[in-house]
């Protein structure tokens, strides 16, 4: 009885191809939305993760600001350079340190000019960030202090002012002041829509003076000699910063210092929490598909009040009424939750190129969006489907 | 003159005092107001009357699709006039085959599927369906219109197809409501002979509801109602 419920129901979707097609529109743009979103964040997250991953665990950056939840940051005081000198003439386990501070400005060579970021750092910035030098040098120590008007470029930089020309020893602009330009970047590529080609690199005090006008520092980038241990040179950094930054005994820290582990949960945090909003707002979608479904299902039901009371003399049952009704909205509902997670899957492949980010399958997410979607038909099926199996037989056999 | 003359035994169908009352309080409207009917197995009946004369309302009850408020209904002997929904459901099913004036073929389905409809709620497997369909459809003269839907067949074939559900299941009566009602005088004289030939040859039992006397004149006994009573009763003169 059931299969051959299935089957009639199927027959009577075939029989009205445009609107069943039309009816589940809404779940299937609703499956296909969810779909996308959590399949896009998952592969956001696993790129974030591969991608700290990548920058090794013996990493910590220090920021400033309160620590609230994830990917949020209270107001504070930014650092000053010598709080970077500072970590690195007293703590011991610590190999490397990067003030960074960056900015936004047109770089300008002949003709050419090109918007760009402008990170003002020390001459450990390029190993600590994994980045290598293609030709030319990187600062001297004379150079930092004295904030001389050098400068390294990336590739892309490189490419929209200078073409085909070597870079090296030529001289560009960054707002009012003349560089030199020393050195060249390798490629980096793409990550997450970003282009880590896109910068320039100068000295930090050249940066303060020059361009941002202002001592702060808005990061430090620690890197800690191997073997020794992470959580204790976070703890003595930790302290050390209270006491530079005077904090009282009672008072919170208003500077965090994180490990590659806590930078990967704070950003993967924050990439989850908008993979949960852009479902919850693709669920909802979800929910408007089924009213649909409801609504034609209620005039699905009108229209064939003949049929049912037809039915209903011939020996039908209630509840094979309601079954049949039942059957047809969820197997109408199921079969636009599967194409959903097609175009879905479809969708995120397509858009991985154009995001930068990963396709990761998750089977899982693809059966709930299923099961919800079949879900949704009974919930929204139901309704009309008792309509339909309440019906008086004399009343719908006379139905016009 | 009354024709209920085997007084003895059971009667395929048997009413006593029914009533039908719609409404309630001074709105109410006695469709029936005491109706006595006794069906023996193999009769043919034609139930004439005008509008508003309770035959429709008879022809309902008589078909299970409504319960009298009063009287007594026993169909084979059984008592059937308190039963539930689905009670009257299932007896419906495998008791009764219903033809109806408009034909109420389902649309954009081909007439063999049509005529297997009750076979289906009966849980007869597919391919016997099919076969036993087919058959039936040979036998009120549709043979090779099997895969026609109902908008490609004209009224009488559509009855046809209609009479073909009807009598799939082999019912003990076939209830027919105006069965000639869309048809023209050709089509309306075939569908009778239609219908005398399968209580002829068949065995089956018909009531049917009628307002043409001509149509009336093929059945073997003619019951005349008039405001919700029986006006007459009688054996039709005409042997078929």
């Amino acid at each position: 009885m059931l299969w051959n419920t299935l089957l009639l129901a199927l027959r009577e979707i075939r029989r009205n191809v445009m609107r069943s097609f039309l009816t589940v529109l809404g779940i299937v743009i609703g499956v296909a939305s969810v779909i996308t979103m959590v399949t896009l964040g998952n592969g956001a997250t696993q790129h974030v993760t591969a991608q700290i991953a990548s920058m090794g665990s013996n990493l910590l950056m220090v920021t400033p600001g309160r620590r609230m939840g994830p990917g949020q940051q209270g107001m504070a005081p930014a650092f000053k350079g010598e709080d970077a000198q500072a970590i690195a003439r007293e703590i011991g386990s610590v190999s490397a340190v990067a003030p960074v501070s960056t900015g936004a400005a047109t770089a300008i060579f002949g003709n050419e000019n090109w918007s760009t970021s402008v990170t003002g750092t020390t001459s450990e910035f390029i190993a600590l960030r994994n980045m290598a030098l293609h030709s030319g040098r990187n600062f001297t120590t004379s150079e930092a202090h004295a904030g001389a008007a050098v400068c390294i470029v990336g590739q892309t930089v490189r490419e929209k002012l200078f073409g085909s020309q070597d870079p090296i020893g030529q001289r560009i602009r960054l707002g009012s002041l003349s560089f030199q330009v020393i050195g060249l970047l390798e490629a980096k590529g793409q990550s997450m829509g970003q282009d880590q080609d896109d910068l320039v690199i100068v000295p930090l005090r050249t940066f303060q003076r020059r361009i941002s006008g202002n001592q702060d520092v808005r990061l430090i980038q620690v890197s800690i000699r191997d073997g020794a241990s992470t959580e204790k040179a976070q703890q003595d950094i930790r302290l050390l910063l209270r006491d530079r930054r005077r904090l009282a005994a009672g008072e919170e820290d208003n500077f965090q210092v994180m490990d590659t582990k806590e930078i990967s949960t704070m950003l993967t945090g924050a990439t989850q929490v908008l993979t949960g909003l852009l479902g919850a707002v693709a669920a909802v979608s979800l929910v408007v598909g089924g009213i649909g479904i409801m609504n034609i299902m209620l005039v699905s039901v009108t229209e064939r009040t003949r049929e049912v009371g037809t039915r209903l003399a011939i020996g039908a049952l209630e509840r094979e009424v309601l079954l049949q009704f039942l059957v047809e909205a969820v197997a109408l509902s199921s079969l636009g939750g599967l194409f959903g997670i097609l175009l879905g899957l479809g969708a995120s492949f397509g858009l991985k190129s154009v995001l930068q980010v990963p396709f990761v399958f998750d089977p899982g997410i693809a059966i709930i969006a299923f099961l919800f979607s079949a879900a949704v038909g009974v919930i929204f099926g139901y309704f009309p489907a008792l309509k339909a199996a309440r019906l008086d037989p004399i009343e719908a056999l006379r139905h016009e | 003159m009354v024709a209920s003359t085997q007084t003895n035994g059971t009667a395929l169908i048997e009413l006593q005092g029914v009533t039908k009352v719609y409404g309630e309080g001074h709105a109410a409207m006695r469709a029936l107001a005491g109706i006595d009917l006794r069906i023996e197995q193999g009769d043919f009946v034609a139930i004439m009357g005008h509008s508003g004369s309770g035959k429709s309302t008879c022809l309902n009850i008589l078909g299970c699709l409504d319960s009298p408020t009063s009287g007594s209904y026993r169909f084979q002997g059984v008592e059937v006039s308190q039963l539930t929904r689905d009670q009257r459901a299932r007896l419906r099913r495998y008791y009764l085959g219903f033809v109806f004036q408009g034909y109420n073929l389902l649309k954009r389905t081909t007439a063999i599927e049509n005529v297997e409809l009750p076979l289906i709620y009966r849980g007869v497997p597919a391919r016997e369906r099919h076969q036993i369909a087919r058959r039936t459809l040979a036998a009120v003269g549709l043979e090779g219109w099997e895969s026609h839907s109902p908008s490609e067949l004209s009224g009488g074939q559509q009855q046809r197809v209609a009479i073909a559900r009807a009598i799939i299941a082999d019912p003990s009566v076939l209830m027919a409501d105006e069965p000639t009602g869309n048809l023209d005088t050709a089509r309306s004289e075939e569908i009778m002979d239609l219908l005398c030939r399968l209580n002829r040859e068949a065995g089956i039992t018909i009531v049917m509801v009628t307002h043409e006397a001509d149509m009336a004149e093929y059945a073997k006994r003619i019951v005349h109602f008039k405001d919700g009573r029986i006006e007459s009763d009688q054996q039709n003169g005409r042997t078929n």
